[in-house]
């Protein structure tokens, strides 16, 4: 156990199982971004995924809503401490935007318009774990949280979940991202506590 | 190493406002923090329970103590303890100081446009304090959005800075209750007085901007609109989760 502050009893809004370490439960939802929010229309937005040989995948928004959907729900955890369980979203998984990439890459690098990068390992974006999501709580997402589509990888903090995500580049090799270039953990477990490198 | 829990002893508390106070804590083997860094708090009860919350920093310099400003917040968890509570030789638990990003390194020589909404304020002090203890002659601008006279933090140094320094230029924009005599009635900042009272676009300003959710994205879609390349400006998000969003 830490110190101790005698009269400090906070609002027990940690007590949940359903909060790793050092996360509390919120209702709201936060925004955090390093800049400006891109502001990227549906017509003009694509999504890619390369491979190492230099092969591109892509699809435009129409191709991409053509694409089965997915309604899912999922707890959000933010590496400020906030979490937000039992969220609403749909989507596309990435297990279905994988079907006819061959790689033999082991990471990705997520890239968003207006220049921020993720990396996340392979094993953590197939096997249903990671979608890019186009809709939150019922309505098309916001741009202010990534709108008109953002990667979720809602198992990792959510940083990894990219905002107004573009594409992924596969890559043999773990190189870090922009928080991970930043002072923030090359992988980003939150019950594990992954926060800061 | 950054991500390791540390015990900080307070040393110092003074009130900023009627909400809010400096609380000044020891860090033994603390070598300062880099402007614009903020450290996590880890309180803990009787009974283990924990919370941990994130303090921008304000102070500047590699002492082995350092400044946090803390604004309680309504319901708050962990703000209201620190601001009324807390006192001087007790202990508590400090993670960091982190975050590269959202920093100002007294190397940089660009002009900088700093824009505080409320307790945004707290980080962009630390890189006026860092800018005025270097010889770096770059401009330093503020814009200080805030909701009265009296909720102004740091007011009696930064005054004496616009007043000394011929690197530092200060405007105030109130949002509710102006000092008597002020020109312009107070009133929720807009895209024209942000534009007339900071640097120009022509003098290619890095511009930090810090404050709440809504504030923060207001004005970087502003600033984008007016031509201020998206690449020069950093953000951040201050003040707990209690945003509109």
């Amino acid at each position: 156990m830490g110190i101790i502050s005698s009269g400090f009893h906070g609002k027990r809004r940690a007590g949940n199982p359903a909060l790793p370490p050092g996360q509390y439960e919120t209702e709201s939802f936060p925004v955090l971004t390093a800049g400006p929010a891109p502001d990227v229309a549906a017509e003009d937005w694509e999504f890619f995924i390369t491979t190492e040989t230099g092969e591109r995948h892509s699809w435009s928004w129409d191709a991409f809503m053509s694409l089965p959907q997915v309604d899912f729900r999922t707890d959000i955890h933010c590496v400020t401490s906030w979490s937000k369980l039992d969220t609403s979203w749909r989507g596309v998984s990435l297990d279905t935007l994988f079907e006819d990439v061959e790689t033999t890459s082991d990471f990705a690098m997520a890239h968003s318009y207006g220049g921020y990068t993720t990396n996340i390992p392979l094993s953590d974006l197939l096997d249903g774990q990671s979608w890019v999501a186009w809709e939150f709580d019922g309505e098309p997402l916001e741009r202010a949280h990534g709108g008109p589509a953002r990667l979720l990888v809602p198992h990792l903090y959510f940083w990894k979940s990219a905002k107004w995500v573009n594409g992924l580049e596969l890559m043999p090799d773990d190189v870090p991202g922009f928080w991970e270039s930043n002072g923030y953990h090359l992988h980003g477990d939150p019950w594990r506590e992954e926060r800061y490198s | 190493m950054s991500s390791l829990w540390r015990v900080a002893e307070v040393v110092s508390g003074t009130p900023e406002t009627e909400t809010s106070r400096t609380i000044g804590l020891k860090v033994a083997g603390l070598n300062g923090s880099l402007p614009g860094q903020h450290i996590d708090i880890r309180l803990t009860a009787d009974d283990g329970y924990t919370a941990v919350r994130s303090y921008s920093v304000a102070s500047a310099g590699n002492h082995d103590v350092l400044e946090i400003t803390v604004d309680e917040l309504a319901n708050g968890e962990v703000s209201p303890y620190l601001v009324r509570d807390l006192e001087v030789g007790d202990r508590l638990e400090i993670r960091g100081p982190v975050g590269g990003w959202f920093i100002w390194r007294p190397t940089d020589l660009n002009p900088v446009q700093l824009i505080a909404g409320g307790s945004g304020i707290v980080p962009l002090m630390a890189m006026i304090r860092a800018h005025k203890a270097s010889d770096n002659p770059s401009q330093f601008r503020l814009l200080y959005s805030v909701k009265s006279p009296e909720a102004v933090f740091y007011r009696e140094e930064l005054a004496n800075l616009h007043e000394e320094s011929r690197r530092f230029t200060l405007d105030y924009v109130y949002t509710r209750n102006a000092p008597q005599g002020w020109p312009i009635e107070p009133r929720r900042l807009t895209a024209e007085t942000l534009l007339a009272k900071i640097l120009a676009v022509d003098a290619m300003p890095g511009i930090y901007i810090c404050g709440q959710t809504v504030f923060v994205e207001t004005v970087a879609d502003w600033l984008v609109q007016a031509g201020y390349p998206a690449a020069s400006i950093r953000t951040e998000r201050f003040g707990g989760t209690g945003g509109t969003r």
